[in-house]
């Protein structure tokens, strides 16, 4: 009983939600706009759950692991700071604690995590380019012409841009293309075994 | 000599008068450019219909070009729309059209901005008159063309897409067909997938070195496909973990997400027959910020000593970061979504890659199941179809038919 109220309400929404798709009408739009102001609404509510199971796994850790002791605490004092200098209207100015935390403090570190994709992108590459068999070494040389395109290189230039508009525009995207076509079908079929009731594991046990 | 003076004021007031009529009937007389030129004629051929496949509130207006379009001076070079909901009622002017374009979509659904009426909006049902005009270069109007009306009608079927309608139900057709043959008992066969076989050697790795495994669902939200793929895979490698005693760690970027991940990895636990191991705390939420959760990922990376990694969902710049600190931390890599940007950094920085289609797939040959093996056979037979149409399109096309491309022809707008 316990699956089977969920199972009948994702059969019944699931298959609204398809055939509303495929229905302009105002009521469909009425029925598409209301789904999402549900999910909207869950959202708000789950954000709580969110907070109360982030506090909870950092207490633990404060109290319990004296190697993350100093993370929770931060992790916690952190949190602490933005709720109560985050919780005015006039927080949300400029100039206001909040947002000079959020603008000085929140950004940078994002923008400092961020950059270092640019190494990891190169120390990926390397490992990736290395010519251990003929699929590979195809895949370096190609990578080695597309990344020409970047280097002026005089009369060269010319030719290898045409030679790099081939690789992404017939190849490139033919592959991407059947990729994309691939997922497409997945997802309907996994959309159809989740509406159907087969894929059920991610609901709750009976 | 006040006569003399009153003669010379006369005069004077005559003059000045003279001046001014003057002046008025010259401008009168030659106005600007406009007026001294050739009257347009107006657009031809105008037909007013209710705007297809939509929510009933608009109109579509179609013309032919005016014939002055053409000629060699003072060109048409525009076209003025006006609306009324009278037929002999006060029309306003609601759109102008430059000179190649010959519809015009008129309407609105918003009624009221606030507490002021939409000019655009039209209710479904009424009926609206338009009256068009031409426009030349130096802002001489034609004529108006006879007023025209129509009224607006909600449509229950948007024809433009019909072809994946069929397409959706053909599909649905043949995945009930593949799942009343694998209910019957007959053994599919599917083509092997490497990520999937290496999935439980990853677990068993983990299981030896006895270190908790790390489950990454992206950075999507719990309503995307690609994430509901990746709790169908939590699903079976969390049972697998509860029947060799490890744990996983599964931390989200939102509650809901962490809501559902429980939900599963606690049914699997409980699954397997070992409820007593499921702890929440390792599914946790933790923040829904993306540079902030590849942090907390990546540490508890480092400080977990994590043997074996699973990223599958969906994933945009964070699953570099992600996969080459799992490669430094030398953990077994097994990474799965259907994003096309991120699945070349995958492959380079994981060991298995599940592409596209197979993170979808990936479910049904862990489980085994023949219920779930009917769709994943649909899946190849659907795709089996796309290239024969794909191909017979490509012939057809290279000499000259357009009948396949017209087939599946889809307009959404």
């Amino acid at each position: 009983m316990k699956r089977t109220l969920p199972l009948f309400l994702v059969f019944t929404s699931g298959m609204i939600m398809l055939l509303q798709h495929f229905v302009p009408s105002e009521e469909s739009e009425f029925i598409y706009k209301y789904a999402n102001d549900w999910l909207i609404t869950v959202g708000v509510y789950a954000i709580m759950l969110g907070i109360w199971s982030l506090i909870r796994v950092t207490v633990a850790k404060a109290r319990y692991e004296s190697g993350e002791r100093f993370y929770a605490i931060v992790t916690l004092f952190g949190m602490a700071i933005m709720i109560f200098s985050g919780i005015t209207v006039e927080s949300q100015r400029a100039g206001s604690l909040f947002m000079n935390i959020f603008a000085y403090v929140l950004i940078p570190i994002q923008a400092t995590i961020f950059s270092l994709l640019a190494f990891y992108v190169a120390s990926a590459a390397y490992r990736a380019f290395r010519a251990r068999s003929v699929l590979a070494t195809l895949l370096l040389i190609t990578a080695f012409v597309v990344m020409l395109r970047m280097i002026p290189l005089g009369p060269v230039s010319v030719w290898n841009q045409y030679l790099v508009g081939w690789i992404l525009s017939v190849p490139n995207l033919a592959a991407k293309r059947a990729i994309i076509m691939g997922v497409g079908l997945g997802m309907i079929a996994t959309s159809m075994k989740i509406i159907l009731g087969i894929e059920r594991s991610y609901l709750g046990s009976d | 000599m006040n006569r003399l003076k009153l003669i010379l004021l006369i005069l004077m007031l005559a003059l000045w008068s003279g001046i001014f009529i003057g002046r008025v009937s010259a401008q009168e007389a030659s106005p600007p450019d406009s007026a001294s030129a050739v009257k347009p004629a107006p657009p031809i051929n105008v037909t007013v219909v209710d705007n297809p496949n939509d929510n009933g509130h608009f109109l579509l207006i179609k013309w032919d070009p005016s014939p002055d379009e053409k000629r060699s001076t003072d060109k048409v070079i525009g076209y003025e729309i006006y609306r009324s909901d009278k037929k002999d009622g006060k029309y306003k002017k609601i759109g102008i059209t430059a000179v190649g374009i010959y519809e015009y979509k008129d309407g609105s659904d918003i009624e009221m901005y606030g507490e002021n009426p939409n000019p655009r909006y039209i209710s479904i049902g009424s009926i609206y008159y338009y009256k068009l005009r031409s426009i030349t270069e130096s802002g001489a109007t034609s004529d108006f063309t006879s007023p025209l009306g129509a009224a607006p009608k909600e449509n229950w079927f948007h024809t433009g897409k019909t072809s994946y309608f069929i397409a959706i139900l053909l599909y649905f057709a043949i995945v009930l067909y593949y799942i009343k043959v694998a209910k019957s008992g007959k053994k599919l066969y599917i083509r092997p997938l490497g990520g999937i076989e290496a999935i439980d050697n990853a677990i068993g790795r983990a299981t030896e070195m006895g270190r908790p495994i790390l489950f990454v669902l992206g950075t999507g939200t719990a309503s995307d496909i690609a994430t509901i793929a990746g709790y169908t895979i939590l699903a079976r490698v969390a049972r697998k973990t509860a029947e060799y005693q490890i744990p996983v760690l599964v931390p989200v970027n939102d509650p809901v997400m962490m809501s559902v991940a429980q939900e599963t990895v606690r049914t699997a636990y409980i699954e397997a027959g070992r409820p007593d191991l499921y702890d929440e705390k390792n599914i946790p939420f933790v923040t829904a910020m993306q540079f902030p959760y590849v942090a907390a990922v990546t540490g508890m990376m480092i400080r977990e000593k994590t043997a074996t990694n699973f990223y599958m969902g969906l994933f945009y710049a964070e699953s570099l970061l992600l996969a080459e600190t799992g490669t430094m931390t030398g953990a077994i890599q097994i990474s799965g979504t259907d994003q096309t940007a991120q699945l070349p950094f995958f492959i380079a920085a994981t060991d298995f890659t599940l592409i596209g289609e197979e993170l979808y797939a990936a479910s049904a040959y862990l489980s085994g199941e023949p219920l779930l093996m009917g769709p994943l056979k649909a899946q190849d037979f659907m795709k089996a179809i796309l290239i024969i149409l794909i191909i017979s399109g490509v012939i057809s096309l290279s000499f000259g038919w357009n009948i396949i491309a017209d087939i599946f022809k889809v307009n959404i707008t």
